[in-house]
């Protein structure tokens, strides 16, 4: 267990070191949820049904914007390990003492620390446009707590398609596949007694949702936290399972060797 | 003590039989070279003893340990090097180094030092602070191998160190791995499919072929083993005929393993200088155009040829690899 721990760490070290190196990637990072945020904001600020309870869209946006963010960079984050195999890195650790579950997990977890400090930056703009975070502390912290649960259960299943597919347009292909659908079977954009009796219904098996409902309740509604902790139990269960999966494709992996 | 210890080993790949029975042994603290044309089952040999592969059946020690029972005791105490460099283009050489000591627990100023004295050894000092994504190829390599031994492995695995390298970059590996076997006091086994660098860096060579070896010994050995001289006839253009001119060649006394390269027919002859004129006037008899005619001792070419009755360049041209398919 301490090895694990202590190899995940160092993996993680490495990801975000690499990923320090590339300023483009620093600046999408930041920039891109903030048009998000800016951009969708706008576009529908004036339908006052959307926002739901929230007292402007923006507020009601905001949470929404930080797990769309948190749930995109997770099924994008298998392209690392697909970068990885190809350099033969992962190779070269499999033939070193390596925790194997820590050349899986460190990925998830890399996805999960993006994710938090990209809520930050989002909760902090959104402030700067007159959000407020209704649950005050414990608020912040679950807001923070779903986007980073929402990255690792798609970093995940991403991780797990990487290993099993080994190639990056089929990694792309998967990606662009997922990411969209599940956000338009989610309340991101629009509250849920909007939808259509059977995308709400659907919205309900939706990762996704459950991760937006969290962080709404703790931006919005600042309160109803006992449906809010299912929702991320909810989560660490699909971040287990998903977790689970990308290890089992790390075995296959292995094996055609 | 025996370094490595490879026993009737087979391993197979949907519809391909890579390891046919490979078996053979490597002393402690020598240079072992396994010769072949690609994908005559080197790499997957490597693979299996490295423990990243599982075979079907055989066994292994490395070190003496079993690879299959105790993988990760064989992990702390080997070196991979790979056959495609698995350096993290991202990092910096010293971060790819640091990295890979950690993972074998190593930790702090002796990790440090460590690093420190292998950069030095590689010639990669004063690059090691740049981020490897700027190397040349054959500073890659050199990386590599530096990655390779960073916790002081006992055995050092070399896939087709050369490959992909310049003339003058594979010359320059050469030495460093000369150097490194003083030096490190290492056993190491490298694979290639290039003939001169068997011939230059192993003291012994296992020849493999179709999943097993043929032969093994020192490469003086098995050169010596085949008597006599490698005569090689280059002919003009002859719209077709070539095959005609082997098969005179061929009924000549004494002429062996006659067989053709290019526009070039090679045979092997008891005595060179005897057997010249004898071929010259064969084929000028028969009205093929000879420009030249070399005589050479057999090579590791010739011992190839030999053992398999197949010629090494054609079978390694038609094994070329097309495009690396991942896990294939």
């Amino acid at each position: 267990m301490p090895q694990l721990l202590r190899h995940t760490g160092w993996m993680v070290v490495r990801q975000a070191r690499n990923l320090m190196r590339e300023p483009i990637w620093i600046a999408m990072m930041v920039i891109q949820p903030m048009i998000w945020l800016l951009l969708y904001g706008q576009l529908f600020s004036k339908v006052t049904q959307l926002r739901g309870g929230a007292s402007s869209y923006i507020e009601f946006l905001t949470p929404g914007i930080v797990c769309m963010n948190a749930f995109f960079g997770g099924t994008w984050s298998g392209m690392a390990m697909i970068n990885d195999l190809d350099r033969h890195v992962v190779d070269r650790f499999l033939a070193a003492p390596a925790s194997r579950l820590a050349i899986v997990l460190s990925q998830v977890t890399r996805a999960g620390i993006t994710a938090i400090l990209q809520a930050i930056i989002l909760l902090l703009v959104g402030l700067a446009l007159g959000v407020r975070v209704h649950g005050g502390l414990l608020g912040w912290v679950v807001v923070l707590v779903a986007s980073a649960l929402l990255a690792m259960v798609f970093s995940g299943f991403s991780n797990g398609v990487a290993l099993l597919l080994r190639r990056e347009a089929s990694m792309i292909a998967t990606a662009n596949f997922v990411g969209l659908p599940l956000m338009f079977l989610s309340s991101i954009l629009l509250s849920t007694a909007l939808m259509p009796g059977w995308i709400s219904s659907i919205s309900r098996f939706n990762p996704v949702n459950w991760g937006v409902r969290a962080a709404r309740n703790a931006v919005v509604v600042g309160g109803d936290w006992g449906p809010t902790g299912e929702f991320l139990l909810f989560l660490v269960a699909a971040t287990a399972a998903t977790c689970a999966f990308a290890t089992w494709t790390f075995r296959s992996y292995q094996r055609s060797i | 003590m025996d370094a490595i210890v490879a026993e009737d080993l087979h391993k197979r790949y949907k519809a391909v039989q890579a390891l046919d029975g490979v078996s053979f042994s490597v002393r402690d603290g020598e240079v072992f070279g396994l010769l072949g044309p690609n994908g005559a089952g080197k790499s997957t040999t490597v693979r299996v003893l490295t423990t990243l592969t599982r075979p079907d059946s055989g066994r292994a020690l490395v070190a003496g340990e079993d690879v299959a029972r105790h993988p990760n005791r064989v992990r702390h105490l080997i070196g991979y090097v790979a056959q495609d460099s698995g350096v993290d283009w991202e990092a910096t050489g010293r971060e790819n180094m640091l990295l890979q000591g950690r993972i074998h627990g190593m930790a702090g100023t002796p990790l440090h030092k460590r690093v420190d004295e292998l950069l030095e050894l590689v010639g990669l000092a004063d690059s090691g602070d740049r981020v490897a994504r700027g190397y040349s190829g054959g500073m890659k390599r050199r990386l590599d191998i530096a990655i390779g031994l960073v916790h002081k492995p006992r055995v050092l695995f070399l896939d087709e160190p050369t490959t992909g390298l310049d003339p003058e970059a594979r010359a320059a590996m050469w030495v460093e791995v000369e150097r490194l076997a003083r030096q490190e006091s290492l056993t190491i086994l490298l694979t290639t499919h290039y003939l001169e660098e068997a011939d230059r860096l192993a003291e012994r060579v296992a020849i493999v072929s179709r999943g097993r070896i043929v032969v093994e010994g020192t490469p003086e050995d098995l050169k010596a083993g085949l008597r006599g001289e490698s005569v090689s006839v280059e002919l003009r253009e002859t719209d077709g005929r070539l095959l005609d001119a082997v098969q005179v060649v061929q009924q000549l006394d004494g002429a062996d393993e006659v067989h053709l390269e290019g526009n070039i027919v090679r045979a092997r002859v008891p005595n060179g200088a005897q057997a010249i004129p004898t071929i010259l006037s064969a084929l000028d008899g028969r009205g093929f155009p000879v420009t030249s005619v070399t005589t050479s001792r057999p090579s590791l070419d010739d011992v190839y040829l030999h053992y398999t009755g197949r010629d090494f360049a054609a079978e390694d041209e038609e094994h070329q690899p097309v495009a690396k398919a991942r896990g294939r």
